[in-house]
């Protein structure tokens, strides 16, 4: 087991380089700087500016001090847009609410999802299965950006029940509807999942048998069925990981919740390079933590991978 | 009297069984192809999609004829009031009211359908190619060449593509077809591992050996033996991508940095909608989302009916 984790990090560490370099490469292969506004500078200012933030040396020099900050001192470099502020800051505001919600998001979903799975593949042909299906299929074509301004206008305009947007410390109302955007799509492919392969367990041959002795049927469902069933659904959760990260973005800038994601948008729209590398950095850093956590838990769970 | 009727109904069974047995020759063999139309045209959901779809895309191609407004012009006699005078309403000629800058809203919604659809349509496609061929490449080469082609996409699919796309687009100025590249660019991950596991499959049976054995090469047996067989598989996963398509360039539509004005898709049109419903204007917002909901959900329900008719495995 250890070896395997040894293996799957020694995979994991290249990966993580080879994003920072392409992500850094894109960054500097792009036609206008950071300093390109409307308002020409002098090229002496400019100059300056550059040497400040190190702009004026040669690409594999700024790569390696890049490089050698994030490991080392796990420093992301100044901002180009804020003086005041370098993409640490940036992030050490932001992360911890989008932490917040985004962990509460994924357990609902994650949850949520697999119990109204394994309902709907117990009750199979039933209204309440026939209904799961459909109500998981329309719900998949409803990204959190369809989500949000629906929640709004139900619940802030319509019954005035939660407040439209901001984390005031991360009180509860305030929390609902962002949670409630992120994880709506995600809970309906992750129920959607656990059925089909709930349905595909309970028809084989090892379920029979336990029918057969005449175990009862809450005992099939958790000592027998309910593990084989979930690893589609284990498999299933990194990409819902990354994409509820993706989707953060959306939620900082719709409910103002003071995540990352508005710092992100912001520094898209000002060419802030600096802040968006971190972020992307950040954020693919996760991923791939993540999806190793996946992988080492696919592996102790599934006995018939060998590692 | 019975006798004789029943020896002539026997007769009668007879021509005919005759009859068929010589007509049986001009029956030609039910294709692959076939049998999927007939299960696809059975499922009655899928087929309920496909008219919803095709009445979607008529209403981009036709709609623009009944256009009272263009999709620029701004109608400054409404726009100082348009929770008011700027209501959908067959009078004024805005059947879907005025967006928020006092532009006609029906007109912007063909426009943003198109678009959005031309986004899904052409990143899917891209996505197919690479993906495709990709995979036919790794699955029929083996060996190391299939193991270091694999692992590049293991690593490529723990990367949050989004990200990458936003600095893509920041980068080259939002422009059309950065989109596109970008899109169909990052989503052919999934899509190379399906076909390669279909290529191993394909790979050691008696055809492909005997085109070894004739001399044929192996780009050539890719493009003319494997790939031809990956059809049923490569057309059920590019319909479910299509509308992967649409909702990635909403999203980044949603968020401002996708299509730059006057162009627009239907992710721009609900972000302004969504931005807007605190003055009263709630169709800003109803009236491109309940386009976007058509076109992904009959996308889904289409992508779904093909699946089941083409890849009978999986149901």
């Amino acid at each position: 087991m250890l070896r395997y984790i040894f293996r799957r990090l020694l995979v994991a560490i290249p990966t993580l380089l080879l994003l920072i370099i392409i992500c850094f490469l894109l960054m500097h292969a792009a036609p206008g700087g950071p300093f390109t506004s409307e308002r020409k500078l002098p090229p002496s200012v400019l100059a300056n500016i550059e040497a400040k933030y190190g702009l004026n040396q040669p690409l594999f020099v700024q790569l390696w001090d890049y490089l050698t900050g994030i490991l080392l001192h796990f420093d992301f470099g100044p901002s180009f847009q804020y003086k005041d502020r370098d993409v640490n800051d940036v992030i050490a505001t932001g992360f911890p609410v989008t932490l917040t919600y985004g962990t509460i998001s994924f357990v609902l979903a994650t949850v949520v999802g697999v119990a109204l799975g394994v309902l709907a593949a117990v009750r199979h042909n039933t209204l309440l299965d026939y209904i799961a299906v459909g109500v998981t299929f329309s719900a998949q074509a409803l990204p959190n950006f369809v989500m949000a301004p629906i929640l709004v206008i139900i619940f802030t305009w319509q019954l005035g029940w939660l407040p439209g947007g901001g984390w005031n410390g991360g009180q509860w109302q305030y929390v609902v509807m962002p949670v409630i955007a992120l994880s709506t799509s995600y809970m309906a492919s992750i129920a959607r999942i656990t059925r089909s392969s709930m349905l595909e367990t309970l028809h084989s041959n090892f379920i029979r048998t336990a029918r057969a002795k005449g175990l009862p049927t809450r005992k099939i469902l958790w000592r027998h069925a309910l593990k084989p069933a979930l690893m589609p659904v284990l498999s299933y959760l990194g990409p819902v990981f990354v994409a509820m990260i993706t989707g953060s973005v959306i939620i900082d800038m719709y409910f103002s919740t003071g995540g990352i994601g508005l710092n992100y948008v912001n520094a898209a729209f000002n060419r802030d390079y600096a802040v968006m590398l971190g972020v992307t950095i950040l954020y693919g850093a996760l991923t791939v933590l993540f999806s190793l956590v996946v992988d080492v838990a696919y592996a102790w769970v599934d006995p018939k991978i060998r590692y | 009297m019975a006798v004789t009727q029943y020896s002539k109904s026997l007769e009668d069974t007879a021509e005919r069984l005759t009859e068929r047995l010589s007509q049986a020759e001009a029956i030609r063999g039910r294709s692959l192809w076939f049998d999927a139309r007939v299960r696809f045209f059975g499922n009655k959901a899928a087929v309920g999609a496909l008219v919803v779809l095709i009445l979607v895309i008529a209403f981009v191609l036709i709609g623009p004829s009944f256009a009272v407004w263009s999709n620029e012009e701004i109608d400054w006699g409404r726009m100082g009031d348009i929770a008011t005078a700027g209501r959908p309403s067959i009078e004024t000629g805005h059947y879907f009211g005025l967006d928020d800058l006092g532009r006609d809203l029906y007109s912007r919604t063909i426009q943003a359908t198109g678009t959005s659809l031309l986004v899904g349509l052409v990143g899917a496609f891209v996505a197919v190619v690479i993906g495709t061929l990709y995979g036919a490449v790794s699955g029929y080469v083996g060996g190391w060449v299939d193991g270091a082609m694999m692992r590049a996409v293991d690593i490529l699919i723990a990367v949050p593509y989004m990200f990458i796309i936003i600095l893509l687009m920041v980068m080259f100025d939002r422009s059309f077809y950065m989109l596109f590249i970008g899109i169909g660019a990052t989503s052919w991950l999934a899509m190379s591992r399906i076909v390669r596991g279909q290529t191993l499959s394909l790979r050691h049976r008696e055809f492909v050996e005997a085109a070894q054995a004739g001399g044929v090469g192996g780009f050539t047996i890719i493009i003319r033996h494997i790939l031809p067989n990956l059809l049923g598989v490569v057309v059920v996963y590019a319909t479910l991508l299509v509308p992967e398509m649409i909702l990635v360039e909403s999203f980044i539509s949603f968020l401002g940095l996708g299509v730059q004005e006057p162009a627009t898709s239907l992710g721009r049109l609900i972000s302004e909608g969504a931005g807007t419903i605190a003055y009263g204007t709630i169709w800003q917002l109803l009236v491109p989302l309940t386009f976007f909901l058509l076109t992904i959900i009959s996308l889904f329900f289409i992508g779904d009916g093909l699946r089941d008719a083409l890849d009978p495995k999986d149901r």
